[in-house]
């Protein structure tokens, strides 16, 4: 049994990162530290000693943390990035899904790959969970507009609710248009006529 | 008609005003394109992003495709960089507490980078004898314009840039934060983020790149290889949409309205008078205290967009001296094919505007504005010394390489 990999994860977004870390764990792997401010990487690293360090493609730290590890001795092995530079698809997918990786040289393809590919799973689970999320609140926004439309064609043409809406829906129809956007020109404009 | 799509990736810094006005101002469509821009955090996502394919092309730094090229970059993917995207453009800023230590070592207001120097080494020194710990100075990424001014100016002021201060890396928007909370105690840094330390009382501009080294190259348009080979015509219509907008961003009359369009909280999300302050070449060295420095950043004129050899050359010397790749003729070789001038005058031939003939020339040489015959018409370049009165003749580049050894 080889020896337990020490895994560094930074990231700023707590859920994510503790999403990553259960994976981790339940994929066996017991020394695994998570650090949210760029910062703390440099009074910590000497002690947690990563083997592998994770970090999310949003985070604007990846610049200072590559730098410090060109310019660290602690770790003194060189850093080879994304896990094996002759391995394009790899890269890709970790890319794509937002998450890149730093590994200290030598270690092996196969110890390191499955640490990976968790990774880019669960930042895929994780950005399908917001764009969901970001969906649903969207949703109820654009809602909110088009009751907003309605009440005001309600109130100012003494149309019923059902007539209100069939109206916005019309005239999206006819210009080709979406009924959000209908409805939020009825309200600009209607802001700009004043009561 | 249908406009091709082209993906392009920045980070918000005054000097990607030429790739997004080219887009905002029409000049991308009246060649058939549409620009889509990605704003990213960290210059490690541009690098990364155009190597994999998910950007065609991107606001760079100028070193970037050539330490692409010279495999200090984690993918091996040829990058190459057929225009540049302005120059000058940064400045070097200090906490308020260490400009007030080189007001007192006779430091002159106007940024003259010798006398500037001189008052800054006094102070290294003082602190030093008192024990004092070493001054942080933060530039954006170890393979930058900025990284190399600001180690050439100490070098020359008689700072061990390695020794005697600590050069640490913050990501360009966290600058002004980084001094106020004394994290770091000065930068050298694209616009607006040297004029944004000012606006919020942190910092004061010390003096410029464009002071050190006039003229001084510093971010590219960077794509790869293998995308420049396969969309040529793409990629000449690019060029010269670019090209039309950065002599647009040049024009005194239009700087309100591309400040207004930068300012936007999609663009760069930062005030529109803090943008103007490097257009307009009127800089704050300290709040009230303006300057005029009608060439701070040069989007257009003097050649600017001009992707000479031996701005990679220079930049390559710097990698050598600093001790990030070591030098061979191959290593040097390889530098100077990462910028591609015949691509820029290959796009441009034809459109009467003028181009320069040769692709490299003796950095250093024009004491002042000089014209110089050009393709289609002629050109102004320069002035392009370096403030120490040395120059750089890429023909000579060993003996340059040996000397800043010394």
């Amino acid at each position: 049994m080889p020896e337990a990999l020490s895994i560094l994860l930074i990231d700023d977004n707590a859920i994510r990162a503790s999403i990553i870390e259960a994976g981790l764990r339940e994929a066996g792997h017991t020394a695994v530290h998570i650090v949210t401010d760029i910062d703390e990487v440099a009074s910590q690293i000497g002690m947690i000693a990563p083997d592998v360090v994770i970090i999310d493609l949003e985070n604007p730290n990846r610049d200072v943390l590559e730098h410090f590890f060109a310019l660290s001795r602690i770790i003194e092995r060189p850093i080879a990035m994304f896990v094996d530079k002759s391995d394009p698809a790899e890269i890709e997918a970790a890319v794509d899904a937002g998450v890149s990786a730093y590994v200290v040289d030598g270690l092996r393809k196969d110890r390191v790959k499955p640490i990976l590919d968790m990774a880019i799973v669960r930042f895929r689970a994780f950005s399908r969970l917001r764009k969901e999320l970001e969906a649903a609140r969207s949703e109820l926004q654009g809602r909110k507009v088009i009751d907003k439309a309605k009440s005001i064609l309600m109130q100012s043409r003494g149309l019923s609710e059902d007539e209100a809406y069939s109206l916005l829906r019309t005239t999206a129809m006819n210009q080709n248009r979406k009924i959000l956007d209908i409805a939020q020109a009825l309200i600009t404009a209607s802001d700009l006529l004043g009561p | 008609m249908g406009l091709t799509q082209i993906i392009a990736g920045y980070v918000p810094l005054l000097d990607s005003a030429v790739l997004l006005a080219a887009e905002e101002f029409g000049f991308a469509e009246s060649e058939g394109l549409q620009l889509r821009f990605v704003r990213e955090t960290s210059w490690a996502n541009i690098r990364d992003r155009v190597a994999v394919g998910h950007f065609d092309v991107a606001h760079m730094l100028g070193p970037m495709p050539i330490s692409a090229n010279l495999g200090l970059t984690p993918l091996d993917t040829a990058v190459v960089a057929p225009m540049a995207l302005g120059l000058g453009g940064a400045t070097i800023t200090m906490s308020l507490d260490v400009w007030s230590a080189m007001d007192a070592a006779g430091a002159p207001a106007d940024g003259e980078p010798g006398a500037v120097g001189r008052a800054l080494r006094d102070v290294v020194r003082r602190r030093e004898a008192a024990g004092r710990p070493r001054l942080r100075l933060a530039v954006v990424h170890p393979e930058s314009a900025h990284n190399y001014a600001l180690r050439y100016w100490l070098a020359a002021s008689g700072i061990d840039p390695d020794r005697a201060v600590d050069i640490v890396i913050v990501p360009p928007p966290l600058q002004a934060d980084a001094l106020a909370a004394k994290r770091t105690d000065g930068f050298c840094v694209g616009e607006p983020y040297g004029s944004m330390a000012v606006a919020r009382g942190v910092g004061r501009i010390v003096t410029t790149k464009g002071q050190i080294w006039q003229m001084s190259p510093d971010k590219v348009l960077g794509t790869r290889l293998q995308w420049a080979e396969r969309f040529p015509e793409q990629l000449a219509a690019l060029l010269r949409a670019a090209t039309r907008a950065a002599r647009w961003c040049e024009d005194p009359a239009n700087h309100a309205v591309l400040a207004q369009m930068l300012a936007r909280e999609d663009r760069l999300g930062v005030d529109a008078d803090l943008l103007l302050r490097a257009l307009t070449g009127r800089l704050e060295f300290a709040a009230g205290q303006e300057r005029l420095m009608a060439d701070f950043f040069v989007p257009y004129s003097r050649a600017a967009n001009f992707p000479w050899a031996s701005h990679a050359l220079w930049f390559y010397s710097q990698m050598v001296r600093w001790g990030q790749v070591r030098h061979t003729a191959e290593n040097a070789a390889r530098a100077a094919r990462s910028y591609r001038p015949d691509l820029y005058r290959a796009a441009l031939s034809g459109m009467g505007m003028p181009v320069p003939g040769g692709s490299s020339k003796i950095e250093g040489a024009l004491t002042e504005a000089t014209a110089v015959g050009a393709q289609d018409g002629h050109l102004t370049l320069g002035p392009d010394g370096f403030f120490d009165g040395m120059s750089f003749d890429p023909d000579r580049l060993d003996a340059y390489i040996v000397q800043q050894l010394k």
